[in-house]
């Protein structure tokens, strides 16, 4: 776990799942995609083969805009790095487990918008982060 | 067909260490196995079903029955973290009340302090395989960053406050000062906690628990042998038990799976939050305790903070007495599993047998709450009702 509290922050991480193939592959040429259910038309998270709504194995990927608002974060500060974790609603509608980075720590709020920025890890894929909008606003 | 009185917690028994550095995980097992069974008065040979969680070591129940040497006709494994313990007390209730074996021994033990486990602030990476690993391991959802963002978002929606918050490490330690075994005896104040370092926003260090050696042991009997048996009886009236996890990306932080384990375990049980006298609640974190208070429903959604406060969970002061061995929080949370010890300091509250200082006057209805893996993402629930008969 050492290695995880280095202060380059290095994320150690090569993806493996074969049902998450598609994401990766998109994320390596810097597009980020969602996954939508061709028969309940719902998005969902994180990305599996089957929709957990309807169990339904249609699938679809979609181009998402990367814009959403802070659900909730947390900044660790044991670690010698300190970071932000964070639940980010997207405008799609789901909500997913990210970082919110390059910003200052303490003015992080609940509601804020955020962007995403594809922050490469140590196994080369891009990983889905996110930063603060410059007009982030205060309320959610 | 219900578990409501077809099985009786015989015998119970924590163990007195807190840091064990000399003993194996298997031997720990043993020794509050031996514990619990002379509590119920006994002996290996009358049991026959066996009950372990993720705790145990090699394959579960495969490798312990092994060591202990048990011979079983009933076993599960089921873990939901640390609120297996409580789980199993309910599964071991059903396999009784089917016949499928009348005295069943469950487990826990473990020495992270020994082995120097980060509990709380290292990402926990058990197996590679898990299906969200890939969408939540590298950005260190570490076990204190998967409340403090419920904590957060509770804060925002309801206005809770660290002052109340506080509270909950407060009655804890308040009821630790007389337990002679707890890590952490001296009674804290609200200044304190809140003034502790910052560990993950909003929680300090004296809003987390404990990281402890030790384990702990029941015994799960029928009604024919709690009756044959010299020790004051507690019954299982109702349980409960849930999972919940992200629901697809349509994320809530506001609630735990005790919106669900908890109904069922009332209605199971045919009482009330408001007939409780006593109640153990999973205290990974304070915000874990008062998520839970809510969702048992001893107050409503967002008022949690207001209950806690000003002494509320404190034995001899506050309406519910909580936690009085001291809670994970200030006493013990053996192999990062807090479950185990919550059904125990329901049973010796139920028997008259917690300290004097912070036993409940007529205690005879308790509620046992766990909860196991990360409030924050997916976590089980288990809700235990009890009754001294």
């Amino acid at each position: 776990m050492t290695s995880l509290e280095t202060k380059q922050r290095k994320i150690p991480f090569s993806p493996s799942n074969p049902e998450s193939r598609p994401f990766w592959s998109a994320a390596a040429e810097g597009r980020f995609i969602v996954p939508k259910c061709n028969t309940c038309k719902k998005f969902y998270w994180y990305p599996r083969a089957i929709c957990p709504f309807c169990f339904d194995d249609k699938i679809e990927w979609v181009t998402a805009s990367g814009k959403g608002k802070i659900y909730s974060f947390s900044v660790m500060r044991r670690t010698p790095e300190p970071y932000a974790i964070a639940y980010v609603t997207l405008e799609e509608g789901v909500t997913m487990l990210t970082n919110i980075v390059d910003c200052d720590f303490d003015a992080l709020k609940i509601g804020q918008k955020v962007k995403l920025v594809f922050i490469p890890s140590e196994g080369g894929f891009p990983v889905p982060m996110f930063t603060l909008e410059p007009d982030h606003g205060s309320k959610g | 067909m219900s578990v409501k009185s077809r099985a009786y917690i015989a015998g119970a028994y924590e163990h007195p260490t807190r840091k064990a550095p000399d003993k194996s995980v298997a031997q720990i097992h043993a020794e509050v196995a031996t514990g619990a069974l002379e509590d119920a008065g006994l002996t290996k040979d009358d049991v026959d079903g066996y009950f372990c969680a993720g705790d145990a070591p090699g394959m579960g129940p495969l490798s312990m029955v092994d060591y202990l040497n048990l011979k079983v006709r009933h076993l599960d494994s089921t873990d939901i973290g640390g609120s297996s313990y409580l789980l199993h007390v309910a599964h071991a209730a059903e396999a009784i009340a089917l016949g499928k074996c009348s005295v069943a021994l469950i487990t826990l033990g473990g020495r992270p302090l020994s082995d120097g486990v980060q509990s709380g602030t290292s990402p926990r990476i058990e197996n590679p395989s898990k299906p969200d690993v890939e969408w939540e391991y590298p950005f260190l959802p570490t076990t204190v960053n998967m409340y403090a963002m419920c904590a957060m978002r509770h804060m925002y929606q309801f206005g809770t406050t660290s002052e109340q918050l506080a509270w909950i490490k407060v009655a804890a330690s308040h009821h630790a000062q007389h337990n002679p075994n707890a890590v952490l005896r001296s009674p804290v104040t609200v200044e304190e906690v809140v003034n502790s370092p910052m560990v993950s926003d909003p929680l300090h260090r004296l809003d987390c628990c404990l990281i402890t050696d030790g384990g702990g042991a029941l015994v799960v009997v029928k009604p024919e042998i709690a009756r044959s048996l010299r020790r004051p009886r507690v019954r299982l009236l109702g349980a409960g038990e849930a999972v919940k996890g992200q629901s697809g990306g349509e994320i809530d932080l506001t609630f735990s799976g005790a919106v669900w384990s908890g109904p069922a375990a009332f209605e199971e049980a045919g009482v009330r939050p408001e007939d409780i006298k006593y109640a153990s609640i999973y205290d990974s974190f304070t915000i874990t305790v008062l998520m839970q208070l809510e969702d048992l429903g001893f107050c409503k959604k967002g008022e949690g903070g207001r209950f806690v406060s000003n002494g509320n969970l404190i034995s001899g002061i506050g309406k519910l007495p909580f936690n009085t061995d001291g809670g994970g929080l200030c006493n013990n949370h053996p192999a990062n599993r807090g479950g185990m010890t919550k059904v125990i300091e329901a049973v010796r509250q139920l028997r008259g047998e917690a300290h004097a200082e912070v036993q409940v006057k007529n205690c005879n209805l308790a509620l046992a709450q766990g909860m196991g893996g990360l409030l924050g993402s997916r976590h089980g629930s288990a809700t235990l009702i009890l009754e001294r008969e």
